[in-house]
């Protein structure tokens, strides 16, 4: 029996060290094709990528993962580059990577179509970064939730600090996602900077979470396991098209926004492709595809319809955001320290 | 020289004239072609390599005897490997590596990733060392066993070691790009990680302390129900014996983030059973599970499993013969479990509790689901990589603590091992018979699996329920949409297309798991074998080796892998192939740890034996200890095939758009919201390994211990092998 089953072994060990050695790589950098790495959500990343293929014949090798991810694996990948494009997430990270020298300046013929604010980044960073999308924050509640507590429904950010929210706040924690440090650098510039942190402080009693993800509040908002959760307003928009009881607010006293970016990677082994990538992404009929795989962002060539659903950034007061200054590292990595050391160890 | 040092000899000049030098890269300056040629032409650095080759040869040309033919075999290996690994990194990708552009003036030659050819080279110099250093006498003369040694240290060498080294280097680095030995002294202090608070009663405990206690927590949590588990499944008479182990089977073939999410839509604050509970009883809605109870539950369900396999093969092991004679002895049932059964279950103890201390410690999913407001360590540790801050240097800080929580949970386990010896498997046939389990420890069995199955059991019909209706929690209209999105086969003309979303990431990760587990098993086994039967200097440093790959959490391990493996002189990222070598390395200690279980119950006699009877150390292995080690290997098997489609954050960062792995997929569903494509997907997934698990089992065979049955009349033979 022993060596019936050494010969069983064998042939089948063999086989897989053939099969495995077939793995490896065939390195395909053949010409027009694209590798993307793309931080929306999955189904806009592939609807994009499908459409350019189909446009242009050139292959997109696209990888989906979110912009925190890409920005550490743009850095740990610099001395041999692998992606060609950075598209999509918000735009502090590829403000980081332009200021670390991780990405290439490019002037698009289509950057004149666009936005004042998607070019203030591109200006900002030389070239090394343009806005594609814009969202601004706000917060969102479970309408059943709060009716069953007879909580009066919030329409302000000072409404949040009522006692009667008390445990019922979810915003993730600036540490770990764009959309808390967001929230963090929009009181601070609403307020000014002690006023701010008075803010987050009264806030600090309410939350009954900080979630690592940036956009879990707004799952937990969709299931009642919170009443508020405070979330970029499309974030909460995309769980409010499928529940009812999802109600999405933009605080009266003004709020901060977004800039989602697009970065070409230094040292692109497909420069052509992804510069032609670039400019496609900036034109109207691409950025569609953000409303079309229910993606309520508001685009930023001035020619492209704004989805319906979205936030009608005209109808929000919005704060003259200063990314120069909130997106630097220096000014993050203080007020990160600052809110750690202030904010997140006081007791309830 | 012996034939196989011969046969390597030859493959190693395969691999330097014959086949391609370096990886098929269009960018590569140098083109493709041997390593002679191209050292002849346009890298000369290539050549020092050949006179290692040429070293190597020269006994076999002149015929030296076999001292000195091997001490020629020990420096040719030894200095072509150190020419190999030198040059690689000596020219690098776009000039001059090791800081010798300054010397010799920037750029200098470039060279690509080795390719096939330097790969079989470097293995058959590795393999010709080995075998010098057994012509010298070392490990009594056994080249099988120089080899296994030399094969084993290179391997976690440079698939753990180096790329771990590479980022834990980082921990004392600047944002900048400096290092600063203040700055890792007072990241490692921050009063975030080591703060006792939670004791003095204000405000929370450090992270360090949040992740320890869990571990702790988890790790006798997962033995005891693994214990009572394995206890049930080979001692009792108990009626649902193969029902209960499926059912505790379930937890390890399931995807990260469903266990987590099943509790939140059972326990959540509008879950099924919080709201049955508010409804029925008034038991007001709380928010109890996110946090350590949360966690916690999730654990025990995930990992119970693993102690429950690793205890399985040790409770089988145990020869009834010292049961029978403590009861001959006229010892009641109870002590004899107290004094013979359960001393001898304590190598299987410490490695279950191991196993689980490790694995909580590593574990990211649930922490990141039901974390609530408690920290652990290895989320901390995402978070310092991709999160806001971007600091890995403060990530590597983390890192480091968590491998030194391992360093010392290991070095305890030996402690409380000791020295005693576990043998029970001789080879003089066992003709005992296992006495039942004691009365009381039956039913503290019963009393602790049996529920804890019942609830595996809600949790699971839970996610079944959820990936058919609509949305979970709020709309229960029956659907098989999910199912549809997912995995749609369309009928073509040209034939099947597989056009749901999910079949590309499920195949991917189909064909990396099945090629994965058994290398995983092989390597695992083999260390095991030699921890457990040779000595060696070096040994215990040689076992915390294969240890450290398990206790670097996956984030840690996957960003380790691209600084590591992106650029010459080792170039894999963006291929299969990475995921195969990461898997295989970090999922090689738990085979390690269920073959050093095991290989402590079974008698070095019947090592002996074999030798006695002519059969060298491969032959002993091949059919006397492995047959043995069955129920260790369908371990490994099992553990790492799952492992390789369940694992999600070491491969974050190495799936390409070519690769990409089911979890990830998941993953997104998850974060986009689609909680019913996921749970859909996961219960596939599920189904899938289910497969995987039957079929293993069948390939590999139960170990048949010559042991009674009750109704035997007649004592069975002594070890049932043909």
């Amino acid at each position: 029996m022993n060596a019936t089953f050494a010969q069983r072994l064998m042939p089948a060990l063999g086989a897989l060290t053939l099969a495995a050695a077939g793995l490896l790589p065939m390195a395909a950098q053949a010409q027009g094709s694209l590798v993307l790495y793309c931080g929306v959500n999955e189904d806009w990343c592939r609807a994009a990528s499908t459409a350019f293929e189909r446009e242009t014949g050139i292959k997109v090798a696209m990888t989906r993962k979110s912009s925190g991810e890409i920005l550490a694996q743009v850095k740990a990948e610099s001395s041999n580059p692998r992606a060609d494009v950075w598209w999509g997430g918000t735009g502090d990270p590829h403000l980081q990577a332009a200021e670390e020298g991780l990405t290439t300046d490019y002037k698009s013929p289509k950057v004149g179509e666009l936005q004042d604010w998607a070019v203030r980044p591109w200006e900002q960073t030389k070239g090394r970064t343009v806005g594609i999308y814009s969202g601004a924050l706000g917060f969102g509640y479970n309408a059943k939730v709060l009716k069953s507590r007879g909580i009066p429904e919030p329409k302000c950010w000072a409404d949040l600090l009522d006692p009667k929210f008390k445990d019922e706040v979810q915003v993730a924690d600036p540490n770990s996602s764009g959309t808390a440090y967001t929230l963090l650098a929009t009181v601070v510039q609403l307020m000014g900077e002690d006023k701010g942190f008075e803010y987050m402080k009264a806030l600090h009693k309410n939350v009954n979470q900080y979630t690592k993800s940036g956009s879990a509040p707004a799952k937990a908002v969709s299931l009642g396991e919170t009443a508020v959760g405070i979330t970029f307003m499309h974030d909460m928009i995309s769980v409010a098209v499928d529940n009812p009881d999802v109600k999405t607010v933009a605080p009266c006293e003004g709020t901060g926004y977004e800039i989602g970016s697009m970065s070409i990677v230094k040292g692109a082994r497909n420069l052509d492709s992804a510069k032609r990538w670039y400019d496609w992404a900036l034109t109207p009929a691409a950025q569609e595809f953000g409303a079309k795989t229910k993606n309520f962002q508001v685009p930023s060539n001035k020619a492209a319809p704004t989805p319906p659903e979205a936030p009608k950034l005209a109808e929000i007061k919005l704060i003259p955001y200063d990314f120069a200054k909130y997106g630097s590292s220096d000014e993050r990595r203080r007020l990160l320290a600052k809110w750690d050391r202030e904010v997140k160890p006081l007791s309830k | 020289m012996a034939p196989a040092a011969k046969a390597w000899l030859v493959a190693a000049w395969a691999g330097y004239v014959l086949a391609p030098w370096y990886l098929a890269d269009p960018l590569s300056a140098l083109g493709s072609g041997g390593g002679l040629w191209l050292g002849l032409t346009r890298a000369p650095w290539l050549l020092p390599v050949g006179l290692a080759l040429v070293a190597a040869t020269w006994p076999l040309a002149r015929g030296l005897d076999r001292t000195r033919a091997a001490r020629w075999l020990v420096a040719a290996g030894m200095g072509g490997l150190a020419v190999l690994w030198l040059q690689g990194f000596a020219v690098g990708l776009s000039g001059w590596g090791l800081g010798l552009a300054s010397l010799l003036g920037a750029p200098g030659p470039a060279q690509g990733g080795m390719g096939l050819g330097a790969a079989m080279t470097a293995t058959s110099l590795l393999m010709l060392f080995c075998a010098g250093l057994a012509g010298l006498g070392w490990c009594r003369g056994d080249a099988f066993v120089t080899s296994s040694i030399g094969l084993v240290v290179a391997l976690v060498g440079l698939f753990v070691l180096f790329p771990v080294l590479t980022i834990l280097g980082s921990a004392a680095g600047t944002p900048g790009g400096g290092a600063s030995p203040a700055l890792f002294v007072s990241r490692l202090a921050d009063p975030s990680i080591w703060g006792l608070g939670c004791l003095a009663g204000n405000g929370t405990c450090g992270v360090a302390w949040n992740t320890l206690f869990l571990a702790i927590l988890v790790g006798l949590g997962t033995t005891l129900l693994g214990l009572a588990f394995a206890l049930i499944a080979t001692r009792t008479a108990f009626r649902y014996k193969k029902a209960l182990r499926l059912l505790s089977l379930l937890p390890i073939i399931t995807p990260p983030f469903v266990i987590g999410l099943a509790l939140i839509l059972l326990f959540g604050r509008s879950g099924a059973v919080s709201a049955l509970l508010f409804d029925v009883f008034g038991v007001p809605r709380s928010r109890w599970i996110y946090g350590l109870p949360g966690i916690l539950i999730a654990q025990l369900l995930a990992f119970t499993p693993i102690a429950f396999l690793v205890l399985i093969g040790v409770v089988q092991g145990i020869s009834p013969s010292l049961e029978e004679a403590s009861q001959t002895l006229r010892a009641r049932g109870w002590v004899t479990f107290a004094t013979i059964t359960f001393p001898l279950l304590r190598p299987g103890l410490a490695n279950a509790f191991l196993l689980g201390f490790v694995e909580s410690m590593a574990d990211f999913g649930n922490p990141l689901v039901l974390g609530g407001n408690y920290e652990v360590l290895s989320t901390k540790i995402f978070f310092a990589i991709v999160g806001a801050s971007q600091d890995q240097g403060r990530a590597a800080v983390l890192a480091t603590i968590l491998l030194a929580f391992t360093l010392g949970a290991f070095w305890v386990q030996h402690a409380w091992l000791g020295k005693r010896s576990y043998t029970t498997v001789t080879g003089k046939g066992d003709s005992g018979l296992a006495p039942p389990l004691p009365r009381r420890v039956a039913w503290l069995c019963y009393a602790t699996a049996i529920p804890w199955a019942l609830f595996t059991f809600a949790v699971y019909a839970i996610i079944l329920v959820g990936s058919f209706v609509k949305a979970m929690g709020r709309d229960y209209t029956p659907t098989f949409e999910h199912y549809l999105t997912g995995f749609r086969i369309e009928q073509t003309p040209q034939g099947l297309f597989f056009s749901g979303s999910a079949w590309n990431s499920l195949f991917v990760t189909l064909k990396v798991a099945v090629l994965s587990a058994p290398f995983t098993a092989a390597i695992g086994l083999l260390t095991a074998y030699l921890l457990t039967r040779q000595t060696f200097a070096g040994r215990r440093a040689f076992e915390f080796g294969t240890m450290v790959s398990f206790a670097v959490p996956g984030t840690v391990v996957g960003i380790s892998y691209i600084l590591a493996f992106n650029v010459p002189p080792v170039e894999i990222t963006g291929t299969g192939l990475i995921l195969i070598i990461c898997f295989v390395f970090r999922n090689m200690p738990v085979a390690v740890r269920s073959g050093i279980a095991s290989l402590s119950q079974i008698d070095k006699s019947l090592d002996e034996a074999s030798h006695t009877l002519g059969a060298r150390s491969f032959t002993t292995v091949w059919r006397v200890i492995v047959p043995l080690l069955r129920p260790a290997l369908v371990a490994a098997l099992v553990y790492s095939f799952v492992r390789a489609m369940t694992a999600v954050s070491a491969v974050i960062f190495l799936v390409s758009a070519e690769y990409n792995m089911a979890t990830t997929y998941i993953v997104g569903r998850v974060e986009a919201g689609e909680f019913g494509l996921a749970i859909a997907y996961s219960t596939a997934l599920v189904a899938v390994m289910l497969v995987g698990i039957l079929l293993i089992q069948l390939l590999v065979g139960e170990r048949r211990l010559g042991r009674r049955t009750a109704l035997a009349a007649a004592p069975a033979p002594a070890l049932a092998s043909s």
